[in-house]
């Protein structure tokens, strides 16, 4: 697909900047299958291949459980490797994603994220890549297209850094942001290629004349210290992603850290939200602050591993937060942001009320209005001191 | 805290051959034996093991590596008919 520029930007959707992303880093093997609403960015980037703009080996696998695997034979053997899904797809690669970062293999996922079933539903919701969050996958969480494109490329030297080796999924939101047109800066060919650099892996299973095995058993007597040793690793990743953000700034401008606040500072109340709805809220933001409330937003970039220090640092002084899940972790107890930030929080001295609201599941729309009524309550939550409703669903 | 102990990355064994230092014959139930009189050295005893335990020399069919064979019985099931020079005895006999 030929893409216009002007003055170096373009209008793109989040799966045409995916796959464009993916043009430019010219992974060495991409197996894919596709699914909605993931599915364009496969096809373009299979036009890619096909138009020869790239050297990768597109395989096309018969389900996504073989995809994951072919991405793990290939990243076994040294290739870079990258592939994309939603919902279904990411479910039926669960048992290879555990697989995937226990060898410490540095694949990069896309998942456009959808509703998981029953019912069957093709539209946003995180419930694909919340289930995925135990995996042992960095997760990084993009608001806008122009975002998801930067993250996939920071994602490669993320993910490839000596110190991480492991693998990285970017998430962004179905229809809301894979499929409508945003404006964004696309960067040259060389200035991504010369981000990423090249890959080369310590170990594969094609160098011959050093002979290694990889994927064997390990029973009581070690395994308990691979486990130990991806722990750490997934733990120190976070400064990882600092330390290439900062670089990505340093080149290219555009800022990224672990999380973003938003008139975060003086507020009062917060609400914490991943993905395209933080936009949403912004506008509520906005709206509110006009009339004098001291309203806030928290949007974690970064949820694995989950920078629980710097989130409670920065919540810390607030009064009360709701935080808006788009999945239910289906425990009776909120959502999983809700479960982790809530517990992040517990050290701090002056405890902040928090509370789980749950959103927008299979697609449903996220108004302003959504955002406002959210707000009000954190209102008599800060002025009361006490919590009403500890969790509820709402767009409902 | 420092890695306790150190492993390589990604449970990666960082060296060719290992599954010979690995003694695997101590899984084994039933131990096959080799009767030399019947036996016409087709080696097909040889191919088929699948852990490389069955032994030859000069082309000649002369045993078992017991330190690795795991007695499934495949080489006493695939010794042909005519000739089954192959028995598996209980280990505990
Ligand atoms: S019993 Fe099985 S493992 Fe042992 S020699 Fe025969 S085929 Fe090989
Ligand atoms: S298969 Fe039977 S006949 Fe053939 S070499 Fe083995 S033991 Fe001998």
């Amino acid at each position: 697909m030929a893409i216009t520029m002007t003055k170096g930007q373009a209008g793109l959707t989040g799966n045409s900047a995916i796959a464009y992303a993916m043009k430019q880093i010219n992974p060495d093997v991409c197996p894919a299958y596709p699914i909605t609403p993931s599915t364009a960015v496969i096809e373009e980037f299979a036009s890619y291949v096909a138009d020869g703009a790239v050297t990768t080996e597109l395989i096309t696998v018969e389900s996504e459980h073989s995809a994951m695997s072919a991405c793990i034979g290939a990243a076994a053997a040294g290739a870079r490797v990258m592939t994309a899904t939603s919902s279904q797809g990411l479910a039926l690669m669960w048992e290879m994603l555990y697989i995937a970062s226990g060898m410490r293999l540095p694949i990069i996922l896309t998942d456009v994220n959808r509703a998981l079933s029953a019912p069957i539903n093709i539209h946003c919701d995180h419930s694909d890549s919340m289930g995925a969050r135990d995996s042992g996958w960095i997760q990084l969480y993009s608001e806008t297209v122009q975002e998801a494109y930067d993250n996939l490329i920071q994602a490669v030297r993320i993910a490839e850094d000596e110190t991480v080796q492991l693998p990285v999924m970017v998430c962004l939101d179905g229809f809301i942001t894979s499929h409508a047109i945003e404006n964004i800066t696309l960067l040259s060919d060389e200035e991504v290629q010369g981000f990423v650099g090249e890959y080369n892996a310590k170990t594969t299973l094609l160098d011959i004349d050093h002979p290694v095995t990889m994927g064997a058993m390990s029973l009581p007597e070690n395994y308990i210290d691979f486990k130990f040793q991806q722990s750490e690793a997934i733990a120190r990743s976070k400064d990882t992603v600092l330390k290439v953000a900062e670089d990505f700034e340093k080149r290219f401008g555009r800022k990224y850290g672990l999380f973003e606040g938003y008139r975060l500072e003086d507020a009062e109340i917060a609400i914490v939200i991943l993905n395209s709805a933080a936009g949403t809220t912004k506008v509520a933001v906005d709206e509110l602050r006009k009339k004098g409330l001291k309203a806030g937003l928290l949007r974690p970039r970064l949820f694995r591993p989950f920078p629980f220090k710097e989130l409670a640092e920065a919540l810390k002084d607030k009064k009360a937060i709701a935080v808006l899940d788009r999945a239910d972790s289906m425990n009776g107890f909120g959502g999983p942001v809700f479960n982790e930030l809530r517990s992040a929080l517990y050290d701090v001295p002056k405890r902040p009320k928090v509370v789980s609201r749950i959103y927008g599941l299979g697609g449903r729309d996220y108004k302003v209005k959504d955002a406002i009524a959210v707000f009000e309550e954190l209102k008599t939550i800060a002025e009361t001191g006490m919590v009403d409703t500890l969790q509820k669903y709402i767009t409902i | 805290m420092a890695d306790k102990k150190a492993v390589p990355l990604g449970g990666v064994i960082p060296e060719g051959g290992t599954a010979d230092g690995y003694s695997t014959g101590g899984w084994r139930k039933l131990r096959p034996v080799l009767n030399k009189e019947k036996c016409t050295n087709c080696l097909i005893c040889w191919v088929m093991c699948p852990d490389s335990a069955v032994i030859t020399e000069d082309g000649k069919m002369i045993g078992f590596d017991l330190e690795h064979c795991k007695g499934c019985g495949i080489c006493a099931m695939e010794c042909p008919d005519k000739v089954k020079a192959i028995k598996m005895e209980e280990e505990a006999d």
